[in-house]
């Protein structure tokens, strides 16, 4: 496919069109429409290791880029998510999935999220224009940035057919402090010291009974981190210090303690010393478990099926990630909007996609 | 430049627009006598004056809501602004625009160390973010500059960077959350404290929109904690190619240096002769810094050292101390002030990929000698933001004109090699024709189409960003 077939596809579509890039990340409100995949517009276009640039077509397997990056000692800064564990899904992630939902991991509270590492977009309006955003280099004010707006809006504003991204080098080694033993909130105070201090750490979490935090760089650097790390939070415990634990951080990055549990996912974003209360009230509504990331600033929930977990008057949002067709349409995915915003976002929604044929309902909440 | 003629109907309104405002506004918060009007003609793009209708200087979001809501009903443009060191005539009124300064707002609304956030309102200058957090040794990360005198207004309209933005990203990258009124008064909350939006990043798309799409009036930061340490390298080199080599060679060995900054010959001289900074007598000359504690900045030091020696550098000098290392910014940091000197300048701010610079450097020493124009380059090597500074002299008759096709000539180089026009500076007025260079029709009518969501009447600083001709119609609905 070229992105003047996808251009025709969505210039000639007579109703709605349910887009998908893999087919990995089912997230959102049931869209019935015609499928229309990326799948097969791939392929790394441009890849600069000497000035941390990569250009990809949407469809391309994140496999292969990464596979391209690790080839020059780089990689996704950002840490995305496979969903594949979590959601059922089968599939090849493809990078335009990724930035779609702007999906981010562990390392999003050092480096940035998805959308901070995308430089710029080609993409398909429902009109079927072709239209382009941003570029390919780092610094660029140049207009509207509409790459952030793209990123995180799930097809419902536009098809991505090509994607910019800044990549960073691989770091030379890795460590792992780990606590043991320690409760929520002195698991959330431990790494909120963590992260207020110099030591720069790219993960921080506390899951499954283990409060985890990662170092990466040189190896003096790391080492030198690590013992600093473990004098500051030496009142909670002395953490063992670990070489690497990739499958931990993978394991934490895809939520894979959910993958063979039953129930829905729930998804937060709050401010960090808020989570443990706001884990204990999610425990008196049913929660099952939760895991927190992000210093905890990101709570994974595991929650009965069909149950509504959204708590108001809440500093952040929820997002259900998992639940089966018939919750998604009963409740809303997405944290429902204050009127001037929604407004805003219906607006946009009818700029962008005036015929409302671009996965349309996915990011609304319709009783 | 041009800019559109003053609108005779809304000129005639001045009397009545001032006795409504002066309901909602302390009588010493509406400027309208023409003497002090002229305070708000211009903002550091000195060239374009113009004294606005009137000023206003609330200190409240509900203030600037009032503000908006009476302008909305009458009609009437207003230009937002901050502290007006905007360089690309962001803040540049039109005879019949009111000018919105946030100036007065200045106040810390919540500093949240735990979290790592600080709220406050927006009119507060860049440095004063840091000054405010500094006691428990933390720092906001994004430093243009003219830190000392921008506020972070006009930071987060422009989306504006700095020297360490090759670490710690530009605003937009440490920007949580906004309250913002828009141009019929109503206010809106997005973001927070917590991280990434739920919805529509409508937070990035506010970032860098240039006070076209509503008035920010607080905003919440991300705060880091301080590094153990700093401490900058300079090489010489003998060419701009071989320089350009070190940098690429340096980001793939995977060292992140917070900074890399990047001065050539013309450049080199005019700082050694103003600020005596001791800077070898080369082609080019790197300064490269890297953070952490002694022995972490011993190791990333040692990597980068290695790569520079291998290029035989006509110089090569380490900090051994905070003085050594305050000598070795002293003239990067007086580049701008030492051109000065010479003669008036224009600053330029495309990006270029990298891997172009040895070809863009010397195609704009070849432009240089055809236009008879002295140009220096300094600039944020690391990520490709160039600053060409153009010589000129504003009393010689056309000789502005020169410099302007000069630089629109760089710009569209920029472009051409797979750049942009801007990096961190914005489009405001400097740019808006050549956005068609960057822009094809549809791309440019997209992102008006935002602007009419936001500002249905096109009535927020109406005449920046967008080529005059392509949002004609807009503007006149
Ligand atoms: C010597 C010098 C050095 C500089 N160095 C740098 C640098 O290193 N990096 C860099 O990025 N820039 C730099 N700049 C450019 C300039 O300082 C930045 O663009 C800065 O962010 C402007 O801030 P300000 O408060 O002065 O905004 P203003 O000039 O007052 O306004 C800038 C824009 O913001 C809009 N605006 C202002 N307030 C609001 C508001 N409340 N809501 C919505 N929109 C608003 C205005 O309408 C205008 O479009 C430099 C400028 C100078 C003079």
């Amino acid at each position: 496919m070229t992105e003047e077939e996808l251009s025709e596809a969505i210039a000639g579509a007579t109703g709605p069109l349910r887009i998908l890039g893999g087919g990995t990340r089912p997230i959102g409100r049931p869209v019935d429409g015609a499928l229309l995949s990326t799948a097969a517009l791939s392929g790394i276009v441009d890849y600069e290791p000497g000035a941390l640039t990569l250009v990809a077509k949407a469809g391309t397997p994140v496999a292969e880029i990464e596979t391209a990056l690790a080839a020059e000692g780089q990689r996704l800064p950002f840490e995305p998510m496979d969903h594949r564990g979590l959601l059922g899904t089968q599939g090849t992630p493809t990078i335009g999935g990724i930035v779609a939902a702007n999906v981010s991991g562990p390392r999003r509270i050092q480096v940035g999220a998805c959308r901070d590492f995308l430089l710029g977009v080609r993409f398909v309006d429902g009109r079927g224009r072709v239209l382009k955003n941003g570029g390919r280099v780092m610094k660029n004010v140049t207009g509207y940035d509409l790459v952030k707006l793209m990123a995180g809006s799930r097809g419902t504003l536009g098809v991505l057919s090509e994607v910019s991204l800044k990549v960073l080098p691989r770091p030379a080694e890795t460590a792992t402090l780990r606590f043991t033993g320690l409760n929520e909130e002195s698991a959330i105070k431990a790494v909120t010291a963590a992260l207020g201090s110099p030591f720069e750490v790219t993960g921080a979490a506390h899951m499954q009974g283990a409060t985890l935090l990662r170092l990466e760089g040189f190896g003096e650097s790391v080492r030198y981190r690590a013992r600093a790390l473990q004098d500051l939070l030496a009142s909670f415990g002395k953490a063992e210090v670990l070489p690497d634990e990739i499958e931990t951080w993978q394991a934490l990055r895809d939520v894979a303690p959910y993958h063979s549990r039953t129930g829905d996912v729930w998804l937060y974003s709050v401010t960090p010393t808020e989570a443990p209360a706001l884990a204990g009230q999610l425990r008196g509504h049913g929660a099952l478990d939760v895991i927190f990331d992000w210093g905890g600033g990101r709570l994974w929930v595991l929650a009965p099926e069909g149950q509504d977990m959204r708590q108001t008057n809440l500093r952040g949002h929820a997002t259900l990630i998992r639940a089966s067709k018939e919750t998604r349409r009963r409740l809303p995915v997405f944290q429902p909007e204050p009127v001037p915003i929604q407004k805003i976002s219906q607006d946009l929604r009818a700029k962008f996609d005036p015929r409302g044929i671009l996965n349309p309902g996915l990011m609304e909440h319709i009783p | 430049m041009d800019m559109p003629a003053p609108d005779a109907r809304i000129m005639a309104l001045k009397p009545a627009l001032v006795a409504r405002l002066r309901e909602v506004l302390p009588h010493d918060a509406v400027i309208e006598d023409e003497a002090e009007t002229r305070a708000y003609e211009c903002d550091a793009l000195t060239a374009y004056r113009c004294p606005p209708l009137a000023a206003v200087l609330p200190s409240s979001t509900q203030e600037v809501s009032d503000v908006l809501r009476i302008c909305h009903e009458m009609g009437v443009p207003v230009v937002p602004r901050g502290s007006g060191t905007s360089l690309a005539g962001g803040a540049l009124p039109t005879a019949d625009s009111v000018i919105l300064g946030v100036s007065r707002m200045t106040d810390v609304l919540e500093t949240d160390y735990e979290n790592r956030f600080i709220r406050l309102q927006t009119g507060r200058t860049n440095l004063s973010v840091s000054g405010a957090v500094e006691e428990e040794d933390f720092f906001y990360a994004p430093d243009p500059s003219s830190q000392l005198a921008c506020a972070i207004a006009g930071n987060i309209a422009m989306n504006s960077g700095g020297a360490h933005c090759l670490k710690y990203g530009v605003t937009t990258n440490n920007l949580l959350g906004v309250t913002m009124v828009m141009m019929d008064g109503e206010v809106v909350e997005i973001g927070g404290a917590h991280l990434d939006a739920a919805g529509y990043d409508l937070l990035g798309l506010i970032c860098g929109s240039e006070g076209q799409l509503g008035v920010v009036t607080e905003a919440t930061l991300r705060i880091l904690r301080k590094p153990e340490g700093a401490r900058p390298v300079l090489m010489g080199y003998d060419s701009n190619e071989v320089a350009g080599q070190v940098v690429s060679d340096i980001i793939k060995a995977g060292v992140l240096p917070v900074a890399i900054e990047f001065m050539d010959r013309p450049c080199i001289r005019a700082t050694e002769d103003f600020a005596h900074a001791g800077y070898p007598d080369c082609e080019a000359l790197l300064i490269v810094e890297v953070e952490g504690s002694d022995a972490e900045i011993d190791e990333q030091l040692d990597v980068i050292l290695q790569i520079a020696r291998k290029h035989n550098p006509v110089e090569l000098r380490e900090s051994g101390s905070a003085e050594e290392s305050a000598k070795i910014w002293l003239g990067r940091k007086s580049a701008f002030g030492a051109m000065g000197q010479i003669n008036d300048y224009m600053c330029l701010d495309g990006t270029i990929p990298v891997s172009q610079l040895p070809y863009v450097l010397r195609r704009i020493g070849e432009m240089s000698r055809e236009y008879g124009l002295g140009v220096g380059n300094v600039f944020h090597a690391g990520d490709g933001n160039m600053h060409p500074l153009i010589l000129f002299d504003a009393n010689k008759p056309g000789d502005l004109e020169l410099c302007e096709a000069f630089g629109a000539d760089i710009l569209r180089l920029c472009v051409e090699v797979g750049g942009c026009l801007t990096g961190e500076h914005g489009v405001g007025i400097e740019k808006r024709d050549l956005m068609v260079s960057q822009f094809a029709p549809d791309d440019l009518d997209i992102q008006m189409a935002v602007k009419d969501v936001f500002d249905p009447k096109w009535l927020l600083n109406p005449a920046k960003v967008f080529p005059l001709a392509a949002s004609a119609t807009r503007r006149a609905a």
